[in-house]
């Protein structure tokens, strides 16, 4: 069973555990695109602890409580440690990265070039901030996939 | 240097990267193959050079994305369009707007429906089906997003089957993701 069937909690035999047997390999993209963004084999400058964080982070803020779980348990198992001692650089980095992926979450339609400069700034180059909006633009799919069935499966009860 | 477009519209921008693309010449065989350029498909558009920058995603992406708008069955074309329309509004994409409502147009030949949500945007009055479909896809589009039980009550209400219905999810909710790339990775430009 892929992460977002089982988030929405689609119970077998119901109308829409067969509508969602006719979607199974957008089912099967979709847990792909997750491996890529959360786990990918080149993560460059954004870790896959980081990446973890911030989609719990996104998940909290779509009001995802148990999507969130899930990704703190990824952090967990990214074995990335809270380093006390990290430089005002790496600080200054994380912290506009952070604030980028609160504005893509929360106010897309207030980005602009700006944001981009900020993130420029800060140290990430044009490969981190491709996939910094890669991140933050999954999440906001997946968290509304299974909202939108969550509410399919309340209705059909 | 051409004027940003600030407004919605059905006459499709030219979209312009803030970020530098990647260099088609110099790309790798990941980011040949993610772009998926061939021998006999060169043609790479500035938003997908700079994807490419991450083509572990974008591999993914472009499959995922063509499945969700042009699968088979289910809901309409036309119908997922609206639906990449609401979230569009609601995330303020002109570009993306720009396409989707052009799509929508030509499918349908009905060019009021879109002339009413620019004009109007959440507060557009349309046609029951229509109204049901747009609201939906906008609330699903709000962070967090706001549908309820009622939404879908709307959609049944309507007409929509469970696949449909399904569909209606996902091309709102794959916009969710293309206008967080496409509104904040560059903008929209008028065409020369």
């Amino acid at each position: 069973m892929t992460l977002i069937e089982h988030m929405a909690g689609i119970r077998p035999g119901t109308p829409l555990a067969q509508a969602m047997a006719a979607r199974a390999e957008i089912l099967r993209l979709s847990q792909a695109a997750h491996d890529a963004v959360l786990l990918p084999k080149k993560p460059g400058g954004i870790s896959h602890g980081l990446r973890a964080a911030l989609a719990a982070r996104m998940a909290r803020q779509n009001a995802q409580p148990r999507l969130a779980e899930h990704y703190d348990e990824l952090m967990r198992r990214s074995g990335e440690m809270q380093d006390s001692d990290v430089s005002l650089r790496e600080q200054t980095r994380v912290a506009a990265i952070v604030t980028h992926a609160d504005l893509l979450t929360l106010r897309p339609r207030d980005a602009t070039r700006n944001d981009i400069e900020a993130l420029r700034r800060a140290g990430l180059g044009e490969p981190d901030i491709v996939r910094l909006a890669e991140l933050a633009a999954f999440v906001n799919y997946q968290v509304r996939v299974i909202k939108g069935l969550q509410g399919l499966g309340e209705a059909k009860r | 240097m051409s004027r940003v477009v600030h407004a919605f519209t059905t006459e499709i921008p030219v979209w312009s990267p803030y970020v530098t693309p990647v260099d088609l010449a110099a790309a790798t065989p990941e980011q040949m193959a993610a772009m998926q350029v061939t021998p006999s498909n060169k043609g790479v558009s500035p938003y997908v050079l700079t994807l490419a920058h991450d083509p572990e995603s974008l591999a993914v992406r472009s499959p995922l994305f063509n499945q969700i708008m042009y699968g088979r069955q289910g809901l309409t074309s036309a119908e997922r369009e609206l639906g990449a329309v609401g979230a569009s509004v609601v995330n303020r994409c002109i570009y993306c707007a720009a396409v989707h409502a052009s799509r929508f147009n030509n499918l349908t030949k009905r060019p009021e429906v879109m002339d009413a949500i620019f004009a109007d945007e959440r507060s557009a009055k349309l046609e029951p089906r229509e109204q049901a479909i747009f609201d939906f896809a906008a609330q699903l589009s709000d962070t967090p997003p706001t549908i309820t039980g009622a939404a879908t009550k709307k959609l049944e209400q309507v007409g929509l089957d469970t696949l449909e219905m399904v569909d209606l999810i996902l091309s709102a909710a794959i916009f969710g993701w293309a206008n967080r790339l496409m509104h904040t990775l560059g903008e929209p430009t008028e065409p020369i």
